[in-house]
This record gives C-alpha cells, structure tokens and sequence, in this order.
C-alpha cells in the first residue's frame, strides 16, 4: 500500500542523506522525497511517499523514527488529510496547438507561467492523480519538460505536526 | 557562559572533556590532523592514550574495554586512512550495539571537499554503521557535539557515534571560553526508559498461563545490566532459559536451568525447546537469522513477548504477540513486582512445568556437544575445556571469528556477563587481540585471555606490540587447525570438500612470532601436555604468553542448523545421529 510520512527533521547538514542512506540500505522503495525548512528555520518538513506492506512500512516508521536527526513522525494516510504537488510542465505550442494547450489549461485551472513563439509553461497544483491527467490529456508529442514537485501533505482538523 | 570561564583551544577543549566526560583511556594513533588534539594531551596526565599499531586495534580495542566495564569506549584516529581502517571496528560496534565515541581528524574546514591531502567523507563513509555521527565545523559547537556524542553513544540501545573534527577547529591559537554542557537535553531523542505498564501485565499474563515457556535472551541483558533481575525472573518462574552468543553469561551457565546457546551452533535441548515453546519471552535479543533459521518454522507453537529498547528490533524479523519497549533491567524489575503480587509463590513438591522439563531432560540426554575424548590429537573442545578448568571460569575470555568461537561458546560456560567477549553480528576476524587489550587495561589485574584461530590472529598480530609497550599480560590461546576451519566446514558440508582456498598454507612460527615481540611463545601438540602448558602460561601473571594449540584440523561444530532450515532439523554430530533420537 502507498504511505505518505511526514517528518520533521533538525535543519541539520546530512540529515537529508541519512533518510536517503537509511531507504538505499535497507532496500525500501521511496517514490518521492521532498523537504524544505519550515516557520522554524531549524527544523525541516520533509514528505516522502513509499508503498510496501503494513510490516514493511511499519518497519520504515521505526527506522525514520529512530533517526536522531527526526524530532517527529506522522504518517498521513492513517487519517484524512490533503495532497498537494506541484509540476510544471513545458509543452511545445505552435499553431493549432496553442489554443488546444490553453483550453486544457483552463480546465485543469492551471496557469501558463511562460510564454513563446512556439512553447508554453504550465503550472499546475492538485492532487498527484491530477497532474498525471493533465499529462495524459496533453496531444502526443508535445512535451518538452516535466518538472514535479513530489507530493506534500498536511492532515485535515485543527492539529498539527509541530514541536 | 560564566563570565571567567576558562580560555580554551578546540584540542583542549576535546581534552577537557573527555576528562569531564571521567574518561580514564583512549586507544589512537596520530596523523597530520589530529597533531594539534595528540599535543594538548601530551600536556596532561589524566586522560592515558594506549598506542596501537593499527586504526582497526584502537576501535577493537576500544570496543573491548566498552564490553568489559560497560563504560564508553573511546579512539581517536587522523583522516583519511585513519578513518577508513577504522571503519570495520565502528561496524563491528555498531552491529553489536556497543558505545563507543570515535573521533576522527579531518581536512581544515576551508579545503573540505577539494580532494585535500588526507581527505576522505568520514561523515558519509561512516553514515551506514553509526547510531549517529557528526561534523564540527565550528570551535564553538566542539563541547556540546562532544557531550551529544557521548550520550547518544551510550543511552537507549548503546551504539558507536563518530565526531569528525577538521583541524583548524583545534588551533591552539583560537581558544574560547569552556565550559561543559552537563544537562543536554536533546528535542529529537528521547530513549524509552520504562516499559508500558499495560504491556507489562499483558506478558506476565501469558507467562503464568504457558505450558511450555522459555526465555530466550540476548546482548541486551549484558548491556542493559539486567543479570541480577534476569536471574530472579528464572529462579522465580522455574522456566528453562536459552541465550544467543551475545548473552551467555548474563544468566550463569553452569545452572541447571539454562539450556545452553541456541541457534544455528546451539545445543538440542534449546533448539528443540524453541521449536516446542508455546510462550517465548525474548529478552533483549534481536531475532538474528542465526538464531531464527528459517523464519517460517520459528517457535510454530509460540505466542511471542519482545522486551527491548528499540522499537525497530520488535517484529523486524519475527511477529510479535505482546510488545515492551524499555530498559530491560527496569522492565524485568516491574515484571517481578507484578509477578510477586499476583502469583503465589510455587509451594509443595510439584516441580513447576514438569512435563516440560520431562521432554527437556530427554532432549538433553542426548548429549549433543560429546566429542572424541579419547582421540589422540588436541580436539578443539578439549581444549576449551581445559581452559576452563586451568582459570577455574574466572577469566575474561575475547575471541576472533571462526569453528574456535563456537566452540569457546559451546564449552567455556561464563557464569557473569561481560566476560565472553567477541564479534557476533559483523563477525570480524581481527577482533579478539586488540578487543583483549581493551579488557586487560581495564582491569590490569583480572586473567584475559583471547581466544583465537590461525586465520584470525593473523589479521591484527600487529598488536602484539602494543602488549609489550603497556606490558599486558594477555594469554593467547591460538587452536590451530591448519585451516580457516568455519570455511573449510562449510565447504566439506556443502560445497563437495572442495577447500578452495580455506587452507592457510605458509603459517608463520608462531612462538618464533610471538618471542620477536619480546613475548613468551610456548606450542602444544598433545592432548597430555595442554592443562600443564597453559597452567605454566597463565601462572606467568605479568607476561603475555602466546599458546599455540595444534588442534585437530577436521573437526567440526556440531550441533548445526543449515541455512534455510528450522530448528528442530539440526545436524548432529556424526556419531550421535546415527544413535535414534527420542
Ligand atoms: C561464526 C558465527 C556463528 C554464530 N552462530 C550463532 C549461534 O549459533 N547462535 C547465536 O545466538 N548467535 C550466533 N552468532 C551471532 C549472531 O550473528 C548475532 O550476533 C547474535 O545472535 C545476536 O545476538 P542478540 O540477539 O543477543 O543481539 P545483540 O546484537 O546483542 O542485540 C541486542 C538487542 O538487545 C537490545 N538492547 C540493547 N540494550 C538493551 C537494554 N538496555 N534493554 C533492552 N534491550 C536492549 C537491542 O535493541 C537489540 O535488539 C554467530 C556469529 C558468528 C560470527
Ligand atoms: C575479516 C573477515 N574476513 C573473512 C571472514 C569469513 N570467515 C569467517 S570464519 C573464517 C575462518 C577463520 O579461520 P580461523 O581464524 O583459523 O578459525 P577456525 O575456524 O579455524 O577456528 C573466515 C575466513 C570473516 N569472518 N572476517
Ligand atoms: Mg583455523
């Protein structure tokens, strides 16, 4: 099953590697990794999403929770919450293709962020699902580049994942 | 920050705390970057620094010393090919769950990551194989990374941490004001002392209602200083125990209750009973594949209660019915409290589990450790139990890896934990020398002895010299088969006795070896000679004596589970299995 796992980690050098050292040793799957400073500048948020069996990701909780660098560990999926990722994606426009991109565009209420002669960057935020849509909806052939942020994530109601 | 705190350079820093850390040696060897720290503790006389010949002895070394007093360890070692020889001594602690603080020199601050001279990642290097590490960048953070080092190193389940310290954070030009951190709390670790109260109940429950109970406990009872309660526990209970290599001694062996080691080279009587048991208490142990075989026919019969510190170690390799995470000591001592309070003390004549111990003894009567006793070479058994009888199981015994191990293991019984010291979990051939120095200087006055195989000591001889400069008296017990024999064993039981380079051909003179060091080399051939020779070695109580035993060279361990297979498929000794077995 897919888990996503939120962590705060000390804001330390190498406390990155250590989550990624920690996935290669033990040969757990990560599908995606991302962590960026939080309010508190010493403390990251990093979300990584990972699928695996229930003892398996059981064990995966454990190992991240026994990092020293970790000061807290949710795991997302186990109450509602919300999926955020972010992508751009950098398409090739020209001719007809221009109005057929920015059509889809405004049905995935994504923005085009850059505009050419002949491309378009489109930003576009939603569920992860989401984006793969829009990336089977463009015409065949006219991706250039995908960019995606990997999921983030936050549990909905008034509690948080703090200190 | 007291406002006439003392000035201090980052190497007197290091030094200062080490001192206020009560640490009494460290095991080293200079290089170019740690010139600055070797000089502030040339300067002082509180903190000893044992010189070894090898980056692998300081950390065995060190490692040792942590094993025998249960204090932190401590080496010190240059960048570059400091560090990385001193690498397999850090995984050999770390996979035995041991504190130890390793401080590496590194590359100046300002050249970190320019292929400097002497320049290695120590921090990534060592990543795999701590339970934490660290890089101090700045003079400023040296006290408290120094003070974190040490008490990650040795709270929770105990592990080696590495502090990485460039040399210009020890100018001793720049000095600072000192003072130590003593009260550290730390935001991001927290280690579980006590265990849940409810867990507690819930495992004493399946404890009184077991038919056929056994406590199966590890290295985490050795560590955890937990014998005392243990032993209650057993007396208390009347339940059969079994203990992993890592744990023998915590409960004493020569008691009628214990069962012997388990595990792949375990005896019958535990491996039979583990795969019989109806209730298994695992005791600071962690589920090793040497000691489970074949998960899928684990204990088939078992409900299954884990105590232990880390969460990670509990239905890791094995499900566990009823979880304790906590210090085993201070999880036992609640468990007896309980125990006491509920069940009433065993009265009458009935022995407790009869019909259990009944099937036990059986399993026992077949005495599956028997050996040739009357076989004209040394066997390897023989004479581990004839070190037995000439130390009168007073001795602190190392050993490197190998068919010696195992045997030492199987009939040496340690009555005390922290006596039987030696590489489980890496397995590492080197280990036993160096680790015996460690021991030895800790308590200068105790009978240390290393056990050891041809193959093995010869992976860090070079400590010989070391013995000789501190003077200690270690007394090398070498059972020489002329083989690397786990090897060879392997390869006669499954690989056709094609001994592909298991043989060590052009062994040195070892007695010639020892006495170029300025020690006492004495060889043995017979097995009338063997009590003789080591009473006359260990009778030489400031000489380090180097012993070669020439054993049998095809003798084999037995009792042995194949990999793969469960327990209760164990090969037995040739001349047992041919006996019917109950
Ligand atoms: C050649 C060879 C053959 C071997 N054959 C065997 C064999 O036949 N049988 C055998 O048993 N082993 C054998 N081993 C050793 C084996 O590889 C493992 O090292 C060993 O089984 C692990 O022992 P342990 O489970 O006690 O764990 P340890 O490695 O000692 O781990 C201790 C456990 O206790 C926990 N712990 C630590 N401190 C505390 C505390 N204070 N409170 C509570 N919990 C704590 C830890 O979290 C951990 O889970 C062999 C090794 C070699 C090299
Ligand atoms: C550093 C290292 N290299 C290789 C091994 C694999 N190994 C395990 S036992 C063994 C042979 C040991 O031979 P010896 O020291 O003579 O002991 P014996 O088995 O003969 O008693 C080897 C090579 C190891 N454990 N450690
Ligand atoms: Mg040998």
């Amino acid at each position: 099953m897919r888990h996503i796992i939120a962590v705060l980690l000390e804001n330390e050098a190498g406390a990155l590697s250590r989550v990624a050292g920690l996935f290669s040793a033990r040969g757990y799957n990560i599908e995606s990794l991302t962590v960026a400073p939080t309010d508190d500048p010493t403390l990251s948020r990093m979300t990584l999403v990972t699928t695996g069996n229930e003892e398996i990701v059981e064990q995966i909780k454990k190992q991240l929770n026994k990092l020293i660098d970790t000061v807290k560990l949710l795991d997302l999926t186990e109450g509602p919450h919300i999926e955020r990722e972010m992508m751009m994606i950098k398409v090739r426009a020209e001719g007809e293709n221009r109005e057929e991109l920015k059509r889809l565009t405004e049905i995935f209420r994504a923005k085009i962020i850059d505009v050419t002669d002949v491309s378009y960057v489109v930003e576009l935020t939603g569920a992860s699902k989401k984006l793969d849509a829009f990336i089977d909806a463009v015409p065949q052939g006219l991706i250039v580049e995908v960019v995606r942020s990997g999921p983030t994530g936050i549990a909905r109601g008034e509690k948080g994942l703090t200190l | 920050m007291e406002p006439n705190a003392v000035q201090l350079s980052g190497a007197e820093i290091l030094v200062q705390a080490l001192i206020d850390e009560g640490v009494q040696y460290v095991f080293g060897y200079p290089g170019g970057s740690v010139l600055h720290i070797y000089d502030a503790l040339f300067k002082q006389d509180q903190v000893k620094h044992i010189l070894v010949r090898h980056e692998q002895g300081a950390t065995h070394a060190a490692d040792g010393y942590a094993r025998a007093t249960g204090k932190c360890g401590v080496c010190l070692v240059t960048s570059g090919p400091g560090a990385t020889n001193a690498v397999t001594g850090i995984a050999t602690a770390y996979m035995d769950s041991i504190p130890l603080v390793c401080i590496t020199g590194q590359v100046p601050t300002p050249v970190i990551g320019s292929d400097a001279f002497q320049e290695v990642d120590t921090v990534g290097i060592t990543r795999p194989c701590v339970k934490h590490n660290f890089l101090v960048k700045d003079v400023r953070h040296l006290a408290t990374t120094l003070r974190k080092a040490f008490y990650i190193a040795t709270t929770g389940r105990p592990g080696p941490v590495v502090v990485d310290i460039p040399k210009d954070v020890t100018d001793p030009n720049i000095k600072i004001p000192y003072a130590y951190p003593r009260d550290l709390r730390m935001r991001s670790y927290h280690p579980t002392e006590k265990g849940h109260l409810g867990q507690i109940k819930k495992a004493l429950e399946l404890m009184l209602q077991a038919k056929r109970p056994i406590l199966y406990t590890g290295g985490g009872v050795v560590m955890g200083e937990g014998s005392a309660q243990l032993t209650e526990l057993v007396r208390l209970s009347g339940f059969p125990i079994t203990s992993t290599l890592m744990g023998l001694g915590a409960y004493p062996m020569t008691d009628p209750q214990f069962l012997g080691m388990l595990g792949m080279h375990g005896t019958y009587e535990a491996n039979m009973a583990m795969h019989e048991t109806d209730v298994l208490i695992a005791i600071g142990a962690r589920f090793d594949d040497r000691v489970t075989g074949k998960i899928e026919q684990f204990c088939p019969h078992a409900k299954v209660v884990h105590i232990d510190v880390d969460p990670s170690s509990i239905s890791k390799n094995v499900r566990v019915d009823v979880p304790v995470v906590g210090q085993v000591a201070s999880v036992l001592t609640e468990l007896l409290r309980l125990w006491k309070e509920q069940a009433p003390a065993p009265t009458g004549t009935t022995r407790p589990l009869a019909d259990w111990w009944e099937k036990i003894d059986a399993w026992r009567r077949v005495d599956c450790l028997s050996y040739d006793r009357t076989s004209a070479k040394i066997k390897p058994q023989f004479a581990v139990e004839t070190l037995y009888q000439v130390t009168g199981g007073d001795l602190y015994l190392t050993s490197d890896v190998g068919q010696h191990q195992m045997f030492a293991a199987q009939f040496y019984p340690f009555d005390k934990p922290r006596r039987w010291i030696n590489s489980g979990g890496l397995g590492t051939m080197g280990f036993g020398l160096p680790a015996a120095m460690g021991v030895q200087i800790a308590f200068p006055e105790a009978a240390v002895a290393c056990i050891s195989g041809d193959a093995s000591i010869l992976m860090c001889i070079q400590e010989m010299a070391t013995c000789k400069q501190y003077n200690l008296p270690i007394k090398v017990i070498l059972l020489n088969n002329g083989y690397m024999g786990m090897v060879r064993q392997w390869q006669e039981f499954f690989y056709g006795s094609r001994y592909s380079h298991s043989y060590v051909d052009a062994l040195p003179d070892f007695v010639k070896l020892a006495e170029s060091f300025g020690h006492v080399g004495m060889r043995v051939e017979r097995p009338g000679d063997l009590a003789a020779a080591m009473q006359e070695a260990f009778a030489m109580k400031d000489r380090f004596v180097f012993l070669d035993v020439v054993v049998d060279p095809t003798e084999n361990v037995y009792p042995m589970i194949a990999a793969g297979k469960g327990h209760h498929e164990m090969h037995l000794a040739p001349s047992l299995s041919e006996r019917e077995l109950a």
